[in-house]
């Protein structure tokens, strides 16, 4: 009788515990999904923002084709970018190229102090910032959700449940950090 | 963190139950001395939960307004709207709503009582003064607050003390008012009232520098040191409050709108004295840690 009861009891506390992995797998799995939502809202605005920026700085600078293009092609790569790796490297190009964009106009006076110039600055460099920090948020998400999967015994319930591993935002340099540019 | 947002919440009840219970004890000796029974803990009692429902529901719109912050858009301050929905984001939660108070002291404060209702207010001199990466710190610095309810429990603390300043001033008037009505002879009643009046008048003044050990008491100071390092996290670089803080300590303008109410919601201790000196009722209710020590601590990250 008393094993019967025992039984119940490690199985009551068993089930128990399976609820609440069960439910912060989900969780995890909604930041993770909420987290890559808000990276991807952040890179459509860059998309938005970059034609505008090349067109005002071509309207000083004409003759810097060369990183028009650029800046241009890599934008297109990164919009048909598929998977979350190829993504991330696509996008590292347009970070670079909107950089190279902005050292140009550098060396335009006039474009610096042209008030659609200084706006569009403004958003391109919160957007990059915002970006950084949606990948930040992002990556630390599925770091805790692959951990979670990849433990035991959490990963009895990921496995039973289906539960897989994300793919991390890695791009090659640190954005942010002592060298950020101040605009 | 889970474990600090659940002594926030914790704290917050704490309050409100003890001021409903102050409020009770004083409601039911005034109706003992007029003789009215429990008319006066039942009215105090309702004026009391009045007062703990609206701190918690309008206690940022008080705080805000005190400190006469007004609300601007994205197109009136790009870059501040674009920090703070950077470490909204990097957070995990809403944005804030983003406000800016006309002082030239630069400083910065969060409100609200969750993340869902949450305000972040700056100075125009915070403003002026950061670039972005220290603009960066002090909004990472406040998002942290916002993220673990030290906004609940300050907002809370700031209306509640507010309102015992408000209502022993009001004692203290109306005793004022009454003891002319006195004098006009109108009835022995309102002398005994006037009397009784003053009493508690006199009572709120002596309890109001045990209100500001109770503030320090709620509000530690580890809770800054606290914020500055999450904000650093949040930021991923701890030089940016670092340096926004050496600028706040070598700024010497005052605050004119600081007030004792309020003070443990700011970024660094608000003060009405110019320069890195405090007046004597600040320093008591002195509820922030040295700046020096949080640059320090920072430094060392």
């Amino acid at each position: 009788m008393v094993v019967l009861w025992v039984l119940l009891g490690v199985l009551l506390v068993g089930l128990a515990a399976g609820v609440f992995v069960f439910n912060r797998l989900v969780s995890l799995r909604n930041r993770v999904d909420n987290g890559w939502a808000q990276i991807d809202v952040q890179l459509r605005r860059r998309y938005d923002l970059i034609p505008n920026l090349v067109e005002t700085v071509k309207g000083y600078a004409a003759h810097e084709r060369e990183v028009f293009e650029e800046v241009t092609n890599a934008r297109s790569r990164a919009m048909d970018a598929s998977s979350v790796p190829d993504q991330a490297s696509a996008e590292d190009q347009v970070t670079k190229g909107v950089r190279q964009l902005f050292a140009v106009a550098e060396r335009y006076p006039d474009l610096k102090a042209n008030q659609n110039f200084l706006a569009l600055q403004e958003e391109l460099t919160g957007t990059e910032s915002k970006i950084a920090y949606a990948r930040q948020f992002y990556n630390d998400q599925v770091m805790r959700l692959n951990t979670l999967i990849g433990s035991f015994p959490s990963n009895v319930i990921a496995k039973l449940f289906r539960f897989t591993p994300r793919e991390f935002f890695n791009i090659e340099e640190p954005v942010r950090g002592p060298a950020t540019v101040d605009f | 963190m889970y474990e600090q947002i659940a002594s926030n919440k914790r704290r917050s009840i704490l309050l409100v139950v003890g001021a409903l219970l102050l409020l009770g004890a004083v409601g039911y000796a005034i109706g003992l001395i007029y003789r009215a029974g429990p008319v006066g803990l039942v009215i105090a009692l309702v004026i009391a939960g009045f007062m703990s429902i609206g701190s918690y529901r309008y206690g940022d719109k008080v705080v805000l307004a005190s400190a006469r912050a007004r609300e601007v858009t994205a197109e009136q301050e790009p870059r501040l709207h674009n920090v703070v929905e950077g470490l909204a984001i990097a957070a995990g939660t809403p944005k804030p709503r983003v406000y800016i108070v006309p002082e030239q002291a630069p400083n910065a404060f969060a409100t609200g009582r969750d993340p869902d209702h949450s305000s972040i207010a700056v100075t125009q001199g915070l403003l002026d003064t950061m670039n972005r990466v220290e603009l960066e710190g002090v909004i990472g610095h406040e998002m942290s607050h916002v993220v673990d309810r030290d906004i609940l429990l300050g907002t809370i603390v700031a209306t509640l003390v507010g309102a015992v300043v408000l209502i022993s001033e009001f004692f203290m008037r109306s005793w004022f008012w009454g003891g002319l009505g006195g004098r006009r002879g109108n009835d022995r009643g309102g002398g005994a009232a006037g009397a009784v009046l003053l009493a508690v008048g006199f009572v709120l003044l002596i309890l109001a520098p045990i209100f500001g050990q109770l503030i320090r008491f709620a509000v530690s100071r580890q809770r800054e040191y606290l914020a500055d390092a999450q904000g650093a996290l949040l930021t991923r670089y701890p030089p940016g409050l670092a340096s926004a803080l050496k600028k706040i300590a070598g700024s010497p303008t005052a605050m004119r709108s600081a007030n004792n109410a309020t003070a443990h919601l700011w970024l660094n201790q608000p003060s009405r004295v110019e320069g890195d000196k405090m007046g004597a009722l600040e320093k008591l209710f002195n509820t922030h840690p040295p700046i020096a020590d949080r640059i320090k601590r920072l430094e060392e990250m």
